[in-house]
């Protein structure tokens, strides 16, 4: 059993989403998605046990040896990031039965669990592949069935912004297809490790040089990195609430993880960093995706535009981390990835808490909503400390690692810029403090509950572990470093 | 008992507030800062309380002679403020009347930087509940800028920290030379907290905007906190000396002709504060202890001033010089209070000033550092004056305003009370305050030389507010400034310093001005570019992306093959 881990991670959901297609009576389907959520979160806990004391796991598809047959790789970086995935699924399916309930109607639950197992498991399968091709048919698994859960939202605007971004999404798509193309064409093998080896001894060629572009534009348009964001903004805000909480916590950091693969294991450092200026392009662009998308965020009046915006800024934080290149910063890139997935979902299963309660996320309607929904609103604003980089928060740990991978590479004035857009998260989490606690509600405001246990559960189960992984940080900082080691020791 | 943290009782004690009763909440939070008091007695010396958190030590718990003294004054200062504030029934003034001063307990005994900064932060967040809670428009602008000022002191502090971490390989917060980057913004956040002048502004402006009972509070900890750090970290930085006396003197010119008393008050703890940093830049044991003690004396008598005015506040309704008059017969007891704050600040013998401002003015003398020593001397006169006698005389004893009110609450004059008494206890047994400086000291204040100098000062600078008052000289709610104070004793200064001051104010307010329209210019231009309908936060036709993936492909391609 133990030694077919791997391949389970990928089945188990895959086989999910028929499932819930089949169990049509009322929101049976559920029940399917949360064994499917949670028995991959207990998978993807014992991988990451077995790799970070037994090694490298690789698993070979159907017992073909690879190059030739599928290969299943599993090494400290993606075990990490199968648990944030894997771990954010098993806390926003409990919390959608009553979220999805509400937005969708009791009827065609079914088709939302269909897509987001098949989400969930084309995630889960981008990460743990170790084949160049199968990790853009699981790409494009996610995608497809990602652009159906944004469509599903109830503002008719979410069919522009899916259609939008499948667009976008299918252009990332192709330019990434066509790289893997160029790199099959050179080598004559799509097994990643088998491309790193053959690409080290070749000379370099502008067959790889064309194949590293295309990848890199590729992989920014999909993890939303400046200015290539356009589609995820309204992504985000039209979709149901569960969704964006969901994709906002997983699929950027999927595609984050997809950028540390090709550029630190797939080409050599000395490539990425070397012979391309990468690490200044990259600087450039998460410096000003930073400060720009903060910067809109002050001044968004719907709460899930202002976190879409919000999120544009903190994955320029992680790619800043990657940019520096070395130990500290990209450990600190994806201790990130970890740490912004849960403030980012938790706030956005706040946001979802309020929506089903005043059917509203616009900062106008919420004024007084501190006292009205007291524990959601603290849950958002607990969230809002960690964008902040408030100490005892998970955001103060990764701000810290990456001051300190800035000083290592002598980039003191990029550790400033992170300590001064921290003030800009300041000022557009202060805004919904002020109007949520300083605001008197409206006279003729209905009187309100709390959102329902079902869902306030998951989102301090979220937020609270911001908090404790701020404090306690064995277990984040030790894998993110020891992935960063891995990642940078191949070149 | 087991041993506690310093000041983390008070914080950790501040969250049962909101739960207790009435009743028995007054009784509850006085205990605290009193247990917590005691708790420092039972502490002994040296570092306590180290831990590891993420791969640093940190050691939360340094009890040595300055810290203790810190401790002390700063329990005191809390039990005294929350006396003052019995009456009041709001459970978040409450809270961060708590917390307020266990964060500055806390950093005063901090023995590394990311705990003084954990702290740092602490006083700046909680504070900021105490202008808030005025609830009026200004208020929250003013609560707003002061958050941002103070909070970035605090990253400034935090950056600096990690820098210094990284060059000097150590957390410990100790004694640093002003050279390379960290250690600068280190200084720069004490600087910012402590007022330092052009970094002021902050104080003048949101203290005589908190509420009567939160701006008690706020004299006592925040630039305290910053003196004790500055004495703790950079003793002997010869630009402190300058730093100081520019802070002592030049609030003077504004205090005079300040009409809000509240702000008056406000402008001369700046002035005192430039004392402390003189005693900090001078660096030798007597203007170390000097400056200790005169924080120590500081906090007391400007507490006092701070109560007495906040009673007049909380029975009158305003504070405006302009307005007030007469008060003396409503408040009797209220005004003899303030007298003995003034006469403290005044530093008349047998007031606790005597016993303190002397010992930085000397260390000056002994330093010979004589510039410096006329400043101190010259600023101590204004302190005289604007506090000494213009308070109390607005106030209390000017023509009357027909006002009519009672008496402050028994609680008030209670808070006030236990502070005039300290004021003069301590000075009547000075040694009680000199055998808990930090170095020794063989320092007599009553000698003949000292109490008669000091008394022909107080007697020039009354003679002198006499006579500007009599001749109507005095400005009294005139935004020009008339520094004719000092003639009596100083017949060249007044038309230099007249001149001086006819520059600088409107110099500084061109600056002032300037500065916040190029800000809001600034943010003008932010927020077209950002705003909902800006440049970057509209919904692009996807085309665009597209064209920016051409571009970033291309760049790719072109950086490949240059």
């Amino acid at each position: 059993m133990t030694e077919h881990l791997a391949a389970l991670q990928v089945v188990i959901p895959l086989i999910c989403a028929p499932l819930c297609m089949l169990v049509r009576y009322r929101d049976w389907s559920w029940i399917v998605a949360l064994f499917g959520s949670w028995s991959c979160l207990v998978i993807s806990w014992l991988l990451l046990q077995q790799v970070m004391t037994g090694g490298i796991i690789s698993y070979h598809m159907g017992d073909w040896a690879p190059p030739l047959g599928i290969e299943y790789r599993v090494d400290t970086v993606n075990a990490f990031v199968l648990l944030i995935v894997s771990a954010i699924g098993a806390v926003v399916t409990p919390y959608a039965r009553e979220s999805v309930r509400a937005e969708f109607g009791v009827n065609r639950v079914y088709l939302f669990y269909t897509s987001y197992m098949l989400c969930f498991c084309g995630l889960l399968g981008v990460t743990i592949t170790g084949d160049a091709f199968n990790l853009f048919v699981f790409l494009e698994i996610s995608s497809l069935s990602s652009y159906v859960l944004i469509a599903m939202g109830k503002d008719r605007r979410a069919l522009t912004a899916a259609y939008q971004y499948l667009v976008l999404g299918t252009i990332g798509a192709t330019f990434i297809v066509i790289g893997i193309g160029l790199l099959f064409a050179e080598t004559g093998t799509l097994n990643m490790a088998d491309l790193a080896e053959r690409l080290a001894d070749k000379p370099l060629s502008r067959t790889i040089g064309a194949a590293f572009g295309f990848l890199v534009v590729g992989i920014s348009l999909k993890l939303a990195l400046f200015p290539l964001h356009l589609w995820l903004p309204n992504a985000y805000t039209y979709a149901p609430s569960v969704v964006s909480a969901f994709l906002a916590a997983t699929a950027t950091k999927v595609a984050v993880y997809v950028l540390l693969r090709f550029l630190f294991t797939i080409f050599d450092v000395k490539l990425s960093f070397g012979v391309m200026p990468l690490d200044s392009i990259l600087l450039v662009l998460a410096v000003i995706a930073m400060f720009a998308a903060s910067a809109v965020a002050i001044f968004q009046p719907n709460l899930k535009r202002m976190l879409a915006y919000s999120s544009v800024a903190q994955i320029g934080y992680m790619i800043l981390g990657i940019s520096f290149a070395n130990v500290n910063g990209v450990a600190a890139g994806i201790l990130h990835l970890f740490n912004h997935a849960l403030m980012k979902g938790g706030m956005f299963l706040a946001l979802g808490c309020f929506f089903y309660r005043i059917a509203s996320v616009n900062l106008d309607d919420m004024a007084g909503i501190g006292r009205r929904m007291p524990w959601t609103m603290a849950a958002f604003v607990v969230g809002g400390l960690g964008l902040i980089g408030v100490p005892l928060t998970v955001g103060f740990i990764s701000k810290w690692y990456l001051v300190l991978g800035a000083f290592e590479r002598g980039w003191w004035f990029a550790a400033a810029l992170v300590l001064l857009c921290s003030l800009l998260a300041v000022v557009y989490i202060w805004r919904v403090v002020e109007v949520a606690y300083l605001k008197p509600a409206p006279e003729n405001a209905p009187d309100i509950e709390d959102a329902p246990p079902s869902m306030l559960i998951p989102t301090w189960i979220l937020i609270g572990a911001s908090i404790y992984y701020g404090i306690n940080t064995d277990l984040t900082v030790g894998a993110a470093k020891l992935a960063a080691q891995q990642l940078l020791g191949a070149g | 008992m087991i041993e506690f943290p310093p000041g983390l009782l008070l914080i950790i004690g501040a969250i049962l507030v909101p739960l207790l009763p009435r009743v028995v909440r007054n009784a509850y939070m006085l205990a605290l800062p009193v247990l917590g008091f005691w708790g420092l007695l039972v502490l002994p010396e040296g570092i306590h309380f180290a831990f590891d958190i993420f791969g640093y030590t940190l050691s939360p718990v340094r009890v040595d002679g300055l810290s203790l003294l810190f401790g002390y004054i700063f329990h005191i200062a809390a039990a005294i403020s929350i006396i003052f504030a019995f009456h009041m029934k709001d459970p978040v003034q409450q809270m961060a009347g708590l917390i307020y001063p266990g964060a500055a307990i806390g950093g005063a005994f901090a023995s590394d930087l990311i705990t003084l900064f954990v702290y740092w932060e602490g006083t700046a967040i909680a504070s900021v509940f105490l202008i808030w809670s005025s609830k009026t428009e200004s208020a929250y602008k003013t609560g707003m800028r002061y958050l941002i000022i103070q909070i970035g002191s605090g990253v400034l502090l935090l950056a600096g920290a990690i820098l210094q971490f990284k060059t000097a390989g150590s957390l410990e917060f100790a004694k640093m030379d002003l050279t390379g980057p960290g250690p600068v913004m280190i200084f720069l956040a004490f600087g910012i907290k402590a007022a330092f002048p052009l970094m002021h502004n902050w104080l003048q402006d949101s203290y005589p905007e908190a509420t009567v009972t939160g701006t008690v509070f706020l004299s006592a900890f925040t630039t305290k906190l910053a003196i004790y750090a500055l004495a703790r970290g950079f003793p002997g930085t010869d630009i402190l000396i300058w730093i100081g006396a520019a802070m002592a003197i030049f609030p003077i010119f504004y205090a005079i002709a300040e009409n809000n008393l509240r702000r008056v008050l406000a402008y001369s703890l700046n002035s005192q504060l430039g004392f402390m940093v003189v005693g900090v830049g001078i660096g030798t044991e007597l203007a170390l202890n000097g400056t200790a003690a005169h924080a120590f004396s500081s906090v007391l008598y400007k507490g006092l001033l701070f109560m007495s005015m906040g009673a007049v506040l909380y029975r009158t309704g305003t504070i405006n010089g302009s307005d007030l008059g007469g008060l003396y017969k409503s408040m009797p007891f209220t005004s003899a209070f303030c007298v003995i704050g003034a006469a403290s600040i005044s530093a008349f013998p047998l007031f606790i000033g005597f016993v303190s401002k002397s010992l930085i003015i000397t260390a000056a003398a002994d330093a010979e550092h004589w510039v410096v020593w006329l400043i101190l001397l010259l600023a101590s006169v204004g302190a005289m004056h604007h506090s000494g006698f213009k308070i109390p005389y607005v106030a209390f004893f000017k023509y009357d305003s027909g006002m009519k009110c009672e008496e402050a609450p028994v609680n008030m004059l209670i808070a006030m009370g236990l502070t005039a008494f300290l004021c003069i206890a301590i000075s009547v047994y000075p040694t009680s305050l000199y055998a808990i400086l930090p170095f020794q000291i063989d320092y007599v204040p009553y000698t003949a030389t000292h109490v008669i100098t000091q008394i022909q000062l107080i007697l020039f600078a009354a003679l002198a507010f006499i006579y500007l008052l009599k001749t109507g000289l005095y400005p009294s709610q005139l935004n020009s400034i008339n520094l004719d104070f000092d003639w009596t004793y100083r017949r060249m200064l007044p038309g230099l310093i007249k001149k001086l001051g006819a520059v600088f104010v409107p110099a500084d307010r061109l600056v002032r001005t300037a500065f916040l329209n190029r800000v809001e210019g600034f943010i003008a231009g932010v927020f077209r570019h950002h705003g909902p309908e800006g440049l970057l936060a509209r919904t692009w036709p996807t085309g665009s992306t597209v064209l920016w993936v051409a571009v970033l492909l291309a760049l790719y391609m072109v950086f490949y093959f240059i």
